[in-house]
């Protein structure tokens, strides 16, 4: 038996992409690495395909690993070619090209975009936005004037949306629900956001349900079930995605929505990984990009034998429409999952559109929702991340990391003590939280009595 | 009158401020302002100034006053204002007596405004109620002198507290309240280090970093320790035999007193351990050149009187009295005390230190103002005027200057009496204070830097006030109202001034008569002076018999002012102050000044600099106190007495000794929601003064549990309504602290109240849910017009950072964190987005920690290791900001 192990991996994505750079550094020559991607390319930074999208960035600078990287770490690249067959008993993987074997096989085949199954879904100039040649597609229909309609007002649809109306076409944003990314925004952020898409001449329907896509031969048209025509040259559906798990279940692997893997990534076959936007874990899919990072660390131990767990990634979400500054993270319903109001924090500055709004459950921060000011984002991301007990800073929480990591500052007022008078000026290190215990104690006391 | 100077040409005027009197050169500006900086040839402070004298020139704009006479709150032309309070005052008398008629004035008057309210109402209209805000802090010290001098005479000069060997403080915390003597005593000391400082006072004050030896005292036990101090004098042969054989009567008496004064029973009553007691004994008696310089401590006590005399006694039996560099020295808080108690505005005085139960002095005063009428006894002193005013028998009411409403003793009940009198006239210079809310009549008054006259400082030293902007407005000096409603009552002739010099040629001529009386204020020496004289006059130490040849020490060679020429020394016996503590009632509330504030304000307050000092009124309470109350610094605090509840800031500090409490006295109900702390203090008062116990009130504490502390800035006033407010000026905007019981429904809507917006401007807020934690800020055109910081604790701010950059026109954002310098570097421009790290932060981090690779980087930042976007950046911050490697 061969010293190096076959490793097959299926997909070359942002996940399996990242495990790699962590496996290689790990354990450079353990590994034959055979690489298969649906796409004829290898890996680049999907999520900065708005910026391609809007023109303010072209291909080349996207890409995260190129031929030499491939080269370099002797990956065997099977680009462009899909993989039609797990044999799980044979250790192989069935392609267009043959057999290939592999001693462990991780599964990184992503998601797939949803297609409403409206008639004329499947009409040309339907596309989705998903990857390099989606966005290829939409570049080469956007002639300025061109009407552009996008199903689907999150994330993504607005990134769409935001990217075909830099190239100048006219463009529709279709929206279910009452107001747009209402997973990751509260409808007051989703409210500013609207008015600044709207202010850069994109048309917004919200409860805008689409019964048909219409047109002989070609889109035309999208009708609306309350009577509404947006004439269309094109229609870019992004309207959410699904883990792409048919070559799992083909192989009898355990699947729910995602295919199922334990703590290590591994799947119900020891053999076999999967990681990324079709692995479901503790009953979460994911499609951002924190958790795949984060299973693609654990992904890359368990294949060099080391040991690591995954644990539920909280997300956060950043809009990439340039000029647009939006951020999400946590969970910031308003009520927890027993249905107790939580608490909150809102700064409102409407001259300016800015928009901030953190969520707590007793100490801690769990949601946060920035808009027009995202500056703090990831710092708020972190403090809910680490559970971190924000209670001593909770006066200027909202304010991020410069009031929180500062000194300490004087309550003290006006009447200070005179220069000089060190007695005067000795204060509990935190005065604010000491009187919130003095507080509490009578508190305590009152209630007592 | 003398004109308003020329603008760029400096005049030589007196410091309206403390009893120290310091000489100012104010260089008008044309504009309405002027350059204020000390006169280097005034013989007080030879150029110094302190912080208020300093600010003067921030204190003069015409904001907030009285610039026209008013007639229940309408403009009326003078004639009518006139008019009408001639009338009122003339009914009274007529259906009541002129005993129904009473003056409250004040020691900010100039001389010659007290003399003519004194010949007004002790002449002409014929009672003696006439007394004046002195009474709360000299009228101790002037029965003391009386008693023991047989006048009221300060024996010394300021050069003595240069030259003494020892300079003994008691109850006088000259730092802040004399800053500029302090400062000549300190330099002094630093010159002539072998000079000893005692400070006797139960707090540790600004004054005590000078002290030799502080002594904190057990309030009140004064004259416990100085006859201790006799005794010891005695004992240690220190008597001088042969002054007190040929000046001194009731030695032996005030001796055998003093000879009960045990070591051990001293120690007791003042709380002072024996070795500290006899270092202040060995202190004073090893040293011959000694002044013992004595202030409110001693004054406002109901045993003041005694207090004075106790000290006296101890100069009178040493001899140190009257010579270089020894003798008791009082030193006064206003401006012009000294100046109303020569002119006699006092109800317990005539005229020129003469008294009114003596015939003969009547007589004379009588015949040389051919006085229709004058009383025949003394006249209500201050707290009886206002009760007077309470309980009806005073049916017309006139406050010239000052503030009773907020400075006297059960300032609630003042408020009330003044309320209740049919009718109140107040002239002053300010619209709004808590004594204007109550008038009839307001009639507007020159404030200092228009109006002219003398002054007389601690050390018998008159000095002329010279204006040097015009009378805005309508305003006019107080003498020539005082002389206009005279002549409106009927006596044209004895009001017929043309000048306020020839008020002084009066007063001057009648201290010749009084002299002849055997009184021992005498300036007859100026009775004679030109207008042009007058106002050129330099400052002068009285007595002036004679024109050019001004006083200086008196008493050195004895000459007392008693019928026998002789001092007295008295039999004192201690007395604790009048109210005891009790299990109810078991704090003693002292109360005293600031540095950087003037009695209740109306000046002071206009100042940014100064109203930052001491931004608001506070209580500061011994660490062990603090948290036997469970009184946490910096929350708020609720002192009560019998009489009233304020509210102030905690400072918990070990510069008040237990049990005992302290408050400023300058806040009032246009600065601070529950501020005005004489509202809290009794009306005791020494028996025979009349002075009132403003330091020794039994108080309670509890903590003051708002629902919500506050913070806000403001470009116009805000109007506060909470249950704690303070507010003080800063540059272009008011500060206001706040507190409230419950929280606000609406935060903005309660903020755009408070600052007086219209429902137009738009807020910039932060508001948390689930606490009252809220900041607002109201932003116009880009300008924050106003800020508020809410919390449920007191607020964390950088108070001066924020003021400053709110005057600024910083943006409300950073503001709104309270910090809006940060405390962290700029970060520069964000390279990476994900972690929200800039250009700076990493290119700091490459030069500090030394990083050589993007990874390292991402290691120690986080930068670059999300979604990887920035890491070419990162590489390109590397290539900038490593440091070079050197060729081979």
């Amino acid at each position: 038996m061969s010293s190096v192990e076959r490793l097959v991996v299926i997909g070359a994505g942002m996940a399996s992409g990242r495990m790699l750079e962590h496996l290689f550094e790990a354990a450079p020559d353990r590994y034959a690495v055979t690489l298969f991607g649906a796409e004829p390319r290898g890996n680049y930074n999907r999520i900065m395909l708005s910026p391609v999208l809007s023109g303010e960035k072209t291909y080349a600078e996207i890409v995260t690993h190129d031929a030499a990287w491939y080269a370099r770490h002797g990956v065997t690249c099977r680009f462009g070619e899909a993989v039609t067959r797990i044999d799980r008993a044979r250790r192989v993987v069935v392609s267009d090209g043959g057999e290939t074997h592999y001693d462990r096989l991780v599964i990184a085949t992503g998601s797939q975009p949803f297609i409403i199954p409206v008639p004329g879904h499947d009409l040309p100039g339907v596309v989705t936005y998903r990857d390099l040649d989606d966005t290829e597609a939409m570049i080469a229909a956007a002639r300025p004037g061109a009407r552009a309609v996008v199903i689907g007002g999150g994330l993504l649809g607005l990134e769409a949306a935001a990217g075909m109306r830099l190239r100048g076409m006219d463009v529709t944003v279709l929206h279910l629900m009452p107001h747009l990314m209402e997973r990751q925004l509260d409808p007051s952020a989703s409210a500013l956001l609207r008015h600044e898409l709207e202010g850069r001449g994109i048309r917004v329907h919200c409860s805008a349900n689409t019964s048909a896509i219409t047109g002989a031969g070609q889109v035309e048209a999208v009708a609306l079930d309350d009577g509404t025509v947006y004439p269309a040259d094109l229609v870019c559906m992004a309207v959410g995605i699904r883990p792409s798990t048919n070559l799992a279940k083909a192989a009898d692997l355990a699947c729910g929505r995602g295919i199922l893997v334990d703590d290590q990534m591994l799947t119900s076959d020891p053999a076999i990984l999967a990681l990324g936007e079709c692995a479901e874990h503790d009953g979460m899919v994911y499609g951002l990009v924190a958790p795949l990072y984060d299973m693609a660390k654990v992904a890359a131990k368990t294949l060099t034998g080391a040991p690591a767990a995954y644990a539920r990634t909280e997300t956060a979400t950043k809009l990439k429409v340039t000029g647009v500054d939006l951020y999400s993270a946590g969970d910031f319903a308003p009520t927890d999952p027993q249905g107790a109001a939580r608490e909150e924090i809102v700064f409102r500055d409407p001259a300016r559109g800015i928009y901030k709004r953190l969520v707590l459950e007793g100490d801690h921060l769990v949601g946060a929702v920035m808009y027009g000011d995202t500056t703090d984002g990831a710092w708020f991301f972190g403090q809910i991340r680490q559970r971190a007990d924000v209670s001593a800073i909770r006066d200027t929480l909202i304010f991020g990391p410069d009031a929180a990591e500062a000194a300490p500052l004087d309550p003290m007022v006006a009447a200070a003590a005179s220069p000089g008078d060190p007695a005067a000026r000795q204060r509990p290190s935190s005065p604010a939280a000491a009187l919130r215990a003095a507080n509490d104690r009578h508190r305590a006391v009152s209630a007592a009595a | 009158m003398t004109a308003p100077a020329p603008p760029g040409c400096p005049v030589a005027t007196a410091c309206p401020y403390c009893g120290v009197g310091c000489g100012v050169l104010a260089t008008p500006d044309g504009f309405g302002g002027a350059a204020i900086k000390g006169d280097p040839d005034h013989p007080a402070n030879f150029g110094r100034l302190c912080s208020k004298g300093s600010a003067l020139g921030e204190t003069i704009d015409l904001e907030g006053r009285l610039l026209e006479p008013r007639i229940n709150g309408a403009p009326a032309p003078w004639d009518d204002a006139i008019s009408l309070v001639a009338d009122r005052f003339r009914a009274a008398i007529a259906e009541h007596g002129p005993d129904s008629v009473a003056f409250y004035v004040s020691g900010q008057l100039l001389t010659e405004d007290y003399y003519a309210a004194n010949k007004l109402m002790k002449g002409f209209i014929g009672t003696a109620n006439i007394d004046t805000n002195s009474r709360l802090c000299m009228a101790s010290t002037v029965v003391g002198h009386k008693r023991a001098f047989g006048a009221d005479t300060v024996p010394g000069t300021y050069e003595d507290l240069e030259e003494a060997d020892c300079v003994v403080l008691v109850g006088s915390n000259l730092a802040w309240c004399h800053p500029v003597l302090f400062q000549r005593l300190a330099a002094a000391k630093t010159a002539r280090p072998g000079m000893k400082v005692v400070n006797i006072d139960p707090r540790r004050t600004a004054t005590s970093a000078l002290a030799d030896l502080s002594l904190r005292l057990a309030p009140g036990s004064d004259v416990a320790l100085f006859n201790y101090l006799l005794n010891q004098i005695e004992a240690e042969g220190a008597v001088d035999a042969s002054f007190v054989e040929a000046h001194v009567t009731g030695f032996p008496e005030a001796m055998a007193e003093a000879r009960r004064a045990t070591l051990k029973r001293t120690a007791e009553i003042t709380g002072l351990s024996p070795v500290e007691i006899e270092a202040f004994a060995q202190l004073w008696l090893r040293r011959e050149r000694v002044v013992t310089v004595f202030s409110q401590g001693v004054n406002q006590s109901s045993a003041g009187v005694d207090k004075v005399n106790a000290i006296l006694n101890c100069h009178l039996a040493t001899g140190r009295i009257g010579r270089p560099g020894m003798g008791p020295f009082s030193v006064t808080g206003q401006p012009n005390a000294m100046g109303g108690r020569e002119v006699g505005g006092l109800a317990t005085t005539l005229a020129c230190h003469l008294d009114l139960t003596v015939p003969e002095h009547r007589e004379g005063v009588r015949t040389f103002w051919n006085a229709p009428a004058m009383p025949q006894g003394n006249g209500l002193k201050a707290v009886d005027l206002f009760r007077a005013s309470a309980d009806g028998r005073i049916k017309a009411l006139w406050i010239m200057s000052t503030n009773p409403a907020v400075s006297l003793p059960e300032a609630d009940d003042v408020a009330a009496a003044i309320a209740a009198c049919p009718f109140v006239v107040v002239s002053d210079i300010i619209a709004d204070t808590d004594t204007t809310r109550l008038a009839d009549v307001l009639l507007p008054a020159t404030g200092w830097g228009e109006k002219s006259g003398t002054v007389t400082n601690s050390e018998r030293r008159i000095s002329r006030q010279r204006p040097f902007l015009p009378a805005p407005g309508q305003a006019r000096p107080d003498w020539r109202i005082i002389a206009d409603v005279g002549a409106a009552m009927g006596w044209p002739e004895a009001f017929a001034w043309e000048s306020e010099a020839a008020v002084f040629r009066e007063h001057a001529a009648l201290s010749g008569v009084a002299s002849s009386l055997g009184g021992d204020f005498d300036i007859s020496g100026l009775k004679h002076l030109g207008d042009a004289e007058y106002d050129a006059l330099d400052p002068v130490q009285w007595p002036v018999p004679h024109h050019g040849e001004p006083g200086g020490r008196l008493f050195g060679e004895g000459g007392f002012a008693t019928p026998d020429g002789r001092a007295r020394m008295l039999p004192l016996v201690h007395r604790a102050p009048a109210t005891p503590l009790s299990p109810e009632w078991p704090f003693r509330l002292n109360t005293g000044r600031v540095r950087d504030h003037w009695h209740t304000m109306t000046r002071t307050a206009k100042s940014a600099r100064l109203s930052a000092h001491m931004a608001e009124p506070y209580l500061e309470i011994h660490p062990d106190d603090a948290a036997a109350a469970g009184i946490e610094p910096a929350t708020l605090v609720s002192v009560e007495s019998p009489f009233a509840t304020a509210v102030l800031r905690a400072i918990v500090t070990d510069r008040t000794p237990r049990g005992s409490v302290f408050a400023p006295m300058h806040w009032t109900a246009i600065t601070a929601a529950r501020g005005r702390i004489d509202a809290l203090v009794g009306a005791e008062t020494d028996p025979l003064s009349g002075q009132p116990e403003s330091k020794a009130q039994p108080v309670r504490l509890s903590p003051f549990r708002p629902a919500w502390y506050g913070f806000a800035l403001s470009r116009r006033a805000p109007l506060p309504t909470t249950a704690y407010w303070a507010e003080a000026r800063g540059p272009a905007h008011w500060r206001v602290e706040l507190a409230g019981t419950a929280q606000p429904a609406d935060w903005v809507a309660f903020a755009r109240t408070l600052f007086d917006l219209p429902g137009t401007v738009e807020a910039v807020s932060v508001i948390d849910s689930a606490r009252p934690v809220a900041r607002i800020a109201f932003v116009v055109d880009g300008r924050t017009e106003a800020l508020l910081l809410t919390s449920d604790a007191p607020v964390e701010a950088a108070r001066a950072p924020l003021a400053e950059a709110f005057d600024a026109g910083a943006e409300a954002r950073p503001m709104l964190s309270g910090r809006p310098a940060g405390n962290r570097p700029d970060p520069g421009p964000i390279v990476c987005s994900c972690h929200g790290i800039g250009a700076n932060t990493i290119a700091a981090a490459i030069a500090a920690e030394g990083l050589s690779t993007v990874e390292a980087i991402g290691a120690a930042l986080g930068a670059g290791t999300a979604c990887g976007s920035c890491r070419p950046e990162i590489a390109t911050l590397l290539q900038a900001f490593q440091p070079e490697i050197a060729a081979e």
